[in-house]
C-alpha cells in the first residue's frame, strides 16, 4: 500500500503511545530503578541528549515525590557521547552538546543513563566509554522510554518504557513536550 | 569546512558553532581524564617554516587531547635555500601519513598556496601566515570576548555571538596577522572594531574595511570600550622608520600604567585588556596593565587549545564527502 | 616543373588599412601587389578573410640564453617568438654573464641568426652587471656586430639620477635609446603585490604606483634636460600615464610600453596567491587598466611590448613570496592586444600595425623590421586569422617557460603564417622551417 504524499502528511506515521502512555511508563521505570536500587541512595541520572536529558530529569522527579530525601536537581547530569561515536568518520560532522555532571559526581555512585530510544545499542557504547572518562561508577544501568529491537551490540535495558517491535526501515520518533511541545511516540513507515 | 585559511571564510553561524564547540572541548579540559578519542589513529602534522614554541604546542596539546599523533616538523629558514620547497615537504610528510598539516610560515598565503596546489589532499590550517592572518588566533580572542560579553549580558556563552560589542585593537596593523583575523571574525560576530595605530603601521588600503580608524589612543578609551587589544610592536620597526622611538611610541600608543588608571577610575567599565603574546611589557603593555584583573592574557592561552581542538573537530572529525575514495568505503 | 624556393603568393589578404590583395612574395621581398597575382613557380596561400600585418616587433623579450638555459634558449624563445606572430625581437640585457659587452651581445646575436626563427636584437646593459654603478661600454656594443641601439638594465632601475642622465647624454652618439625599468628601489623594499586595499588585506608587502611615476617623472625631466631619447619599459599605472602624457606634449623624446598583461589583468587574480600572477611590475587595478588601453589607443603609449619572462616551473611551484616574477607572452600577445583593444573597439588592425610592429622597430631603429607591406619592401609578414578562437594551453607553447597568466583562457585571432625576410617559419599555425644562416647573411 503506498501512501499518496502531500504537504500536510509526507509519510505515514502512526502515535504509538500518548503524554499519558508516556507518563505512566515513566511512573513505572522510576519505582523500578528505586526498587533495583533498594532506595535512592548515591543514585544519579544521566540523561543522553537531547531527549534522554528531559527524560531524565522527569524520572527524577518522581523519585523525589517518591521519597522526600531526594532534591531532584541535584541528581540528574547529561552525557553528550557525540565524541565517543563510532561513526564519526562516516557523517558530516556534529556539533558536539554539553556534559553537565550531577553535583556530586559519579565516582562510586550508580549511574542510571537515560535515552529515549533504545536501537543498535551503539549509542550506549559510546555512552560508557564517555562515562569511564568521566569518573567511576560504583554500577552503570539503562533506562529507555521504548526499546525498538534491532540491537548490534551484546546491550540491553535494565528499564523499558515499551518493546516496540519495528522494522528496520520505519522510523521512531519520540516527541516530548520540552523539546518538541508535545508528549508522543509516532512510528513513521518509509513511504 | 575542508581547511581552515582565513576568518573570511567563515559564515557567522559557522563562526558561533565553532566557538560553541570550544567550549564544550574547554569542559573536557577540567575534567579528569582531560582526553576525547575522537581523532584516534588520525595524524596531524605540525609543520613550521617560522619558529612559535606557543602555537606549536597549543596545537599540539588540542591534537593530543583528541587522540590524534603529532608530527612536529620544523622546516626553518628558507626552504629554496635549503633545496627542499614547501611542495616537497608537504608531500613527503602526506606519503608518511599525514591526515591534517597544520601550516605556519613567514610567507603570507603559504597555507593558500598549499590548499590549493592540488599539491597534497590533507586540510591545511593556518596557524600564521605571514603578515596576512592567524585565524584560530582570532576564534580564541572571540571565544574570550564571548564568554566576557555573555558574562555582561547575563547570558550563557554558547549560542551567543558578539553583537553591540565594542572592541579595541591597538599597534601595527601593518604587519599584523592577528588583526587581519580578528577583524573579519569580530565583526562577522557582530562587534564594532576601532583599529587605533600610527599612519605609519595602517596599510594603505584601510579605508576599506569594516571598522573605525584612529590614531588617538585617549580619545579612543575615553569612549569606554568594551575590550582593549594591544598588538606586539617589533623594535625592529623602529629602524624602518615606522615610528622615531621605543618611548615615543609607547607613550602615544601603549597601554601606560596612567591609561590603565584613567580606565579604572571610569564609573562602570568592565573593560577587558588582550594581548595575543608574547609581550614587549614596557613598550606597548605596561606590567601593571599586563598584570591587572582585567587582562585576559592567560586566559587567552588556555582557550586557544580548547579553540584549536575545536577546528581540529570540525576539520577531522567527518565525512570528508568530497573524497570519492571515502564516500566508496561508506557504500561497503 | 619543380617550384622556386620561397616563392609565395598570398591570395586575397586584408590589409590593415582594410583593403585586400595579393602579394607576391620572392627574394626576400615583396615583389609585387595588387589584385591577379599570377607566377607560375609560386606556392599559394589562400589568405581570403586573414589579416596581413607586418611581422611583430618585441622591444622586451628575456632569452635567458646565455646562463638560464633552463628557463629558455635563444632557439626556445625565438621559435616561441615566431608561432606568435613575431618577426623580431629584442632580447634583455640580464642574462649571466650580463650582456655589458660587446661580446655577450654578439654571442647572443649569433645565435639568432644560426635559430633563423626571427631577428634576435640583443639589448645592451646600460651599467656594468646591472649594478648601476658605472656605465657598461655602450659605444663598444653599438658599433659590434650586433649594432645594439636598445639599452636597458631592465629588472632593475637604473636609479642613480647622474648615471641615468649619462646614459641618456651617452647614447646619442650613436642614436641609441634607454630602456628604463621605472622603480624606486627604496620604496619597493619587500615589494610582492601593488600596494592598495588588495594588499592591504592579503599582507603581502606594498608595491606603490609611486614607485614607478615617480623614477618617470624624473627621468623625462632629465629626456628633456639633455635632449635625449628615453623609452619607458612597462608601464603600468594610470599615475605613469599621466606624466607621460604631460612630457609628451612639451616635446619630450620619450615613448613608452605597455605589456599585454597589464592590458588584460588586475590585481584581483593575485587573492589565488598563485605565483603565476607575480611579475615586475606588478598587476594594478581595474582603473589603471583602462587608462592603459586609453593611452594606448590615444598614442600616449607608444608600443606593447610582452616582457616575455619564461621561468623553470620550481620557481614558480612555490609560496607567493618565494615565487620568480614574470610571465610568458610572446605566443598570447597578438590575441590579448585583438582581445583588449581591437574587440573593445579602441583600435583598428592599422592601429595594431603601428604599436607592435612600426613603433617598436622605430624606437629599436631595426630598419628592416615594422616597414609596410608595399612592393620593394623586405617580406616580415604575419598572417591572422581574427576569427580564429583558441584556449591557451601552456604545455603546448614553445617556450620553455610555463608561466602563462592566460592559461585556461579562450583568445581570439589565431596566427596563420608567418614570413621571415622573406621566408615562411610558420605556415598553417605551425612552425614550418627556419630561415638558413645564408640567407640572412645576404
Amino acid at each position: 500500500m503506498s501512501v499518496p504524499a502531500s504537504p500536510e502528511n509526507p509519510v505515514s506515521s502512526r502515535t504509538v503511545l500518548a503524554d499519558a502512555d508516556i507518563d505512566r511508563a515513566l511512573t513505572r521505570i522510576a519505582h523500578e530503578i528505586l526498587e533495583a536500587n533498594k532506595g535512592s541512595a548515591d543514585l544519579v541520572l544521566l540523561g543522553i541528549p537531547r531527549r534522554g536529558f528531559p527524560l531524565a530529569q522527569r524520572l527524577a522527579l518522581k523519585i523525589a515525590s517518591a521519597d522526600s530525601s531526594v532534591q531532584p536537581q541535584h541528581i540528574v547530569g547529561q552525557l553528550d557521547v557525540t565524541m565517543f561515536r563510532d561513526d564519526l568518520k562516516h557523517k558530516p560532522t556534529r556539533a558536539p552538546l554539553h556534559t553537565v555532571e550531577p553535583a556530586g559526581g559519579i565516582d562510586g555512585k550508580v549511574v542510571v543513563l537515560v535515552d529515549d530510544v533504545l536501537y543498535s545499542g551503539r549509542t550506549i557504547r559510546a555512552a560508557l566509554d564517555a562515562i569511564v572518562d568521566l569518573g567511576r561508577p560504583s554500577a552503570v544501568r539503562l533506562a529507555v522510554l521504548v526499546d525498538r529491537g534491532h540491537r548490534e551490540l551484546p546491550i540491553r535495558a535494565d528499564h523499558v518504557g515499551k518493546n516496540l517491535p519495528t522494522s528496520s526501515r520505519e522510523k521512531v520518533r519520540v516527541h516530548l513536550m520540552e523539546i518538541d511541545g508535545v508528549d508522543e511516540v509516532v512510528i513513521e513507515a518509509d513511504s | 569546512m575542508r581547511h581552515l585559511l582565513s576568518t573570511r571564510d567563515l559564515s557567522p553561524q559557522e563562526a558561533v558553532q565553532l566557538l560553541d564547540t570550544a567550549e564544550e572541548m574547554a569542559a573536557v579540559s577540567t575534567r579528569e581524564v582531560k582526553k576525547l578519542p575522537v581523532l584516534r589513529g588520525r595524524t596531524v602534522v605540525n609543520l613550521f617554516f617560522e619558529d612559535s614554541t606557543r602555537t606549536r604546542i597549543s596545537f599540539e596539546a588540542a591534537a593530543k587531547r583528541l587522540s590524534a599523533d603529532v608530527i612536529n616538523f620544523a622546516a626553518k629558514g628558507s626552504s629554496v635555500s635549503k633545496g627542499e620547497s614547501l611542495k616537497d615537504t608537504a608531500q613527503t610528510l602526506e606519503a608518511m601519513g599525514a591526515d591534517a598539516v597544520v601550516l605556519r610560515h613567514w610567507a603570507s598565503g603559504a597555507p593558500d598556496r598549499l590548499a590549493s596546489s592540488g599539491w597534497i589532499d590533507a586540510p591545511v590550517i593556518n596557524a600564521g601566515d605571514g603578515t596576512h592572518e592567524h585565524p584560530t588566533q582570532a576564534l580564541l580572542d572571540a571565544f574570550t570576548m564571548r564568554r566576557h560579553w555573555s558574562r555582561v549580558a547575563g547570558r550563557e556563552s554558547i549560542g551567543s555571538d558578539l553583537a553591540g560589542m565594542r572592541v579595541v585593537i591597538v599597534g601595527d596593523v601593518l604587519h599584523s596577522r592577528v588583526v587581519r583575523s580578528n577583524l573579519w571574525l569580530l565583526t562577522a560576530l557582530g562587534a564594532t572594531v576601532t583599529l587605533v595605530a600610527p599612519p605609519t603601521l595602517l596599510p594603505v588600503g584601510v579605508s576599506q574595511w569594516p571598522c573605525e580608524i584612529s590614531y588617538d589612543l585617549d580619545a579612543v578609551l575615553a569612549s569606554e570600550p568594551d575590550a582593549v587589544m594591544m598588538l606586539r610592536v617589533q623594535r625592529e620597526r623602529m629602524e624602518a622608520a615606522f615610528f622615531p622611538s621605543a618611548n615615543e611610541y609607547s607613550r602615544r600608543w601603549g597601554f601606560t600604567d596612567a591609561r590603565l588608571a584613567r580606565l579604572d577610575a571610569a564609573v562602570g567599565s568592565d573593560a577587558i585588556i588582550m594581548h595575543p603574546g608574547p609581550m614587549n611589557r614596557g613598550l606597548e603593555i605596561s606590567s601593571a596593565a599586563a598584570d591587572s584583573p582585567r587582562s585576559t592574557v592567560l586566559a587567552q592561552v588556555q582557550n586557544g587549545v580548547a579553540v584549536r581542538m575545536a577546528v581540529l573537530y570540525h576539520l577531522l572529525s567527518g565525512d570528508r564527502s568530497s573524497n570519492p575514495v571515502e564516500q566508496q568505503e561508506v557504500g561497503q | 616543373m619543380t617550384r622556386e624556393e620561397n616563392v609565395y603568393i598570398i591570395r586575397g589578404a586584408t590589409l590593415p588599412d582594410t583593403s585586400t590583395t595579393d602579394l607576391l612574395v620572392k627574394d626576400g621581398i615583396i615583389a609585387d601587389a595588387g589584385t591577379g597575382i599570377s607566377n607560375a613557380s609560386a606556392q599559394v596561400i589562400d589568405a581570403e578573410g586573414l589579416i596581413a600585418l607586418p611581422g611583430l616587433v618585441d622591444l622586451h623579450t628575456h632569452l635567458r640564453e646565455p646562463g638560464r638555459e633552463d628557463a629558455e634558449t635563444v632557439e626556445t624563445g625565438s621559435r616561441s617568438a615566431a608561432l606568435g606572430g613575431f618577426t623580431a625581437v629584442h632580447a634583455m640585457a640580464n642574462s649571466t654573464p650580463v650582456a655589458d659587452t660587446a661580446g655577450v651581445v654578439e654571442q647572443v646575436h649569433s645565435l639568432g641568426l644560426e635559430a633563423g626563427w626571427v631577428d634576435v636584437r640583443p639589448v645592451g646593459a646600460v651599467t656594468v652587471g646591472l649594478a648601476g654603478e658605472r656605465l657598461a661600454e655602450l659605444g663598444a656594443m653599438a658599433s659590434s656586430r650586433a649594432r645594439v641601439r636598445v639599452f636597458s638594465d631592465d629588472g632593475i632601475c637604473v636609479h642613480d639620477p647622474v648615471l641615468m642622465r649619462r646614459a641618456l647624454e651617452y647614447v646619442k652618439s650613436f642614436d641609441g635609446v634607454i630602456a628604463q625599468h621605472a622603480q624606486d628601489p627604496r620604496l619597493t623594499v619587500g615589494s610582492q603585490m601593488n600596494e592598495g586595499d588588495v594588499s592591504a588585506v592579503l599582507g603581502l608587502g606594498g608595491w606603490p604606483a609611486v614607485a614607478e611615476e615617480s623614477i618617470i617623472a624624473r627621468d623625462v625631466l632629465l629626456a628633456k634636460h639633455v635632449d635625449s631619447r628615453l623609452h619607458v619599459c612597462h608601464v603600468s599605472t594610470a599615475g605613469s600615464v599621466e606624466i607621460i602624457r604631460w612630457a609628451k606634449a612639451r616635446g619630450v623624446k620619450v615613448t613608452a610600453e605597455v605589456t599585454p598583461h597589464h592590458l588584460l589583468l588586475t590585481e584581483e587574480l593575485v587573492r589565488s596567491y598563485d605565483p603565476v600572477y607575480k611579475v615586475n611590475p606588478p598587476l594594478r587595478t581595474s582603473e589603471d587598466v583602462t587608462a592603459l588601453r586609453e593611452a594606448l589607443a590615444d598614442g600616449t603609449i607608444d608600443v606593447v611590448g610582452t616582457d616575455h619572462a619564461p621561468h623553470p616551473s620550481e620557481h614558480k611551484e612555490c609560496e607567493w613570496a618565494q615565487a620568480a616574477m614574470g610571465m610568458t607572452g610572446l605566443e598570447t600577445a597578438l590575441s590579448v592586444v585583438q582581445h583588449t583593444m581591437i574587440e573593445t573597439g579602441m583600435m583598428g588592425w592599422k592601429d595594431f600595425a603601428r604599436v607592435t610592429s612600426t613603433t617598436p622597430a622605430a624606437i629599436g631603429r631595426v630598419e628592416t623590421q615594422g616597414r609596410p607591406l608595399t612592393v620593394g619592401e623586405p617580406a616580415n609578414i604575419t598572417l591572422v586569422d581574427p576569427d580564429g578562437r583558441w584556449s591557451v594551453v601552456p604545455a603546448r607553447m614553445a617556450t620553455k617557460g610555463r608561466n602563462s597568466p592566460f592559461k585556461g583562457m579562450e583568445l581570439p585571432g589565431k596566427v596563420q603564417a608567418v614570413f621571415f625576410g622573406g621566408h615562411p617559419t610558420v605556415l598553417n599555425g605551425e612552425l614550418a622551417t627556419r630561415r638558413p644562416t645564408a640567407q640572412a647573411a645576404k
